[in-house]
């Protein structure tokens, strides 16, 4: 059992927040340089442009990349040899409502959903999502994820034998509904298999994987590679108004299910994709940009 | 599909404040700022920092605010600048009083956020981002979106 003292990563994890406000992850502005090139018509490219400007502007000067902060998810992959001497999920709140007063980031929670939608003042509480895994390493994923395309998210509990079409026409109708209100080129994260729970979980995590990274599996990673293609067709393009890039990638993880099930869900990110993520490894703590 | 770079006064309002505009109308209550011949921004700013005007600021999704906005047309609103595409509804109500729903780029709010020269809290600041805000701006790219 290896003791990790938390005071020691709440800098790293600080650090982290902070930066993800005003930074990209970077292959999303490699991603969308190439496209500017694929790109025929001129608002498509003016488009594109302006997002390659706006980053570089907030990168340089310090302003966030949107003004949706997002909520702030947290994925953990915890080393299940590891004893934390305090709190790690207190830790995790308390760096949110530090950063976000510190560097007047939005403040975008409301206490209550329905009965009494106040801000809670200090964009608190993350979400957070623990998995334990083996061994004494431990991943902290972070996210800031906007409402906009959070909102056109999508789940179904398809029959088994719809399929692989049935997958791919239900992405493409959750995209289609989503057009411009998701803020393309988006990422498509998507979950395929466990269960209700499970699935949306998977879409989730689908979105922290590298981008323009493949599914590990040649048969789903050819099938990523086929849904990309079919989305970037649909023409909806960048903000909806046009175009070939519709789509940066699409992320498919996958879990083994029930015989009467085919669980399917599609998590949509913006553009301004911002995530990190820590290593904590023989008390040497790593922190870098995916 | 046209670019447009508006320069002038725009108003920020967004979900909570709709809904509170749409209460005043319909109780006959008189409203903080004239909606007649008002351009309406679905936006909610980060907070300015020390010596800048305005925070980080872009659209919103646009179709949130659907359910009020032929209201707010009826009462004199002529152009809208928001995200998204629009319901049957608000699309007729737009041709109806000759307004216009300009798109703006989401993601982009550090670079919007240059083209504001001045902000303010006009009312209901306990609604925080969502509080009304008047701007005035200067070159603010749109595009216009096809009815």
């Amino acid at each position: 059992m290896k003791d990790i003292n938390i005071e020691v990563i709440k800098p790293k994890i600080k650090l982290a927040l902070t930066d993800l406000g005003t930074h990209i992850d970077s292959r999303v502005e490699d991603a969308i340089n190439n496209a500017i090139f694929e790109e025929t018509q001129s608002i498509a490219k003016d488009v594109l442009q302006t997002m390659l400007d706006n980053y570089r502007i907030a990168r340089s000067e310090n302003i966030p990349v949107c003004q949706d902060t997002g909520s702030v998810v947290f994925l953990l992959e915890l080393g299940e040899e590891l004893c934390f001497k305090n709190s790690l999920i207190n830790l995790l709140h308390e760096c949110v409502s530090e950063v976000w007063k510190e560097h007047q980031y939005r403040d975008s929670i409301v206490k209550d959903p329905v009965f009494h939608r106040n801000i809670t003042k200090n964009n608190s509480p993350a979400i957070i999502h623990t998995e334990l895994v083996k061994g004494d390493d431990t991943t902290i994923y972070i996210a800031l994820k906007g409402g906009g395309a959070e909102n056109m998210s999508a789940l179904k509990m398809l029959n088994p034998s719809d399929g692989r079409e049935g997958i791919k026409k239900f992405i493409i109708d959750t995209v289609l509904l989503a057009s411009g209100n998701a803020c393309p080129p988006i990422i498509i994260g998507v979950g395929v298999g466990g269960n209700f729970e499970q699935v949306a979980y998977l879409s989730k995590k689908a979105l922290f994987r590298e981008l323009q990274s493949t599914n590990s599996d040649k048969e789903w990673a050819a099938f990523e590679q086929e849904i990309l293609t079919d989305v970037n067709e649909l023409g909806i393009g960048p903000q909806g108004l046009g175009g070939k890039t519709t789509a940066l990638a699409v992320h498919i993880e996958t879990a083994p299910c029930h015989i009467a099930s085919l669980p399917v869900a599609v998590n949509l990110q913006c553009h301004a994709h911002r995530i990190t993520k820590i290593v904590l490894q023989d008390s040497d703590y790593d922190y870098f940009v995916m | 599909m046209d670019k447009v770079l508006l320069t002038g006064t725009i108003y920020t309002a967004r979900d909570q404040a709709h809904k509170r505009i749409v209460e005043f109308i319909e109780t006959g209550k008189e409203l903080p700022f004239r909606l007649k011949d008002a351009a309406i921004f679905y936006a909610g700013p980060t907070p300015a920092k020390p010596n800048s005007v305005c925070g980080a600021i872009g659209p919103t999704t646009s179709s949130r605010m659907d359910r009020y906005t032929p209201i707010l047309l009826d009462n004199g609103v002529k152009v809208l600048i928001g995200k998204g595409e629009r319901s049957k509804e608000v699309r007729s109500s737009i041709l109806k009083h000759n307004a216009l729903y300009l798109v703006a780029v989401g993601g982009a709010a550090a670079l919007l956020s240059k083209c504001i020269i001045s902000c303010e809290v006009v009312c209901w600041e306990d609604l925080g981002t969502e509080a009304i805000h008047r701007l005035e701006v200067k070159d603010f790219p749109c595009y216009v979106s096809v009815i």
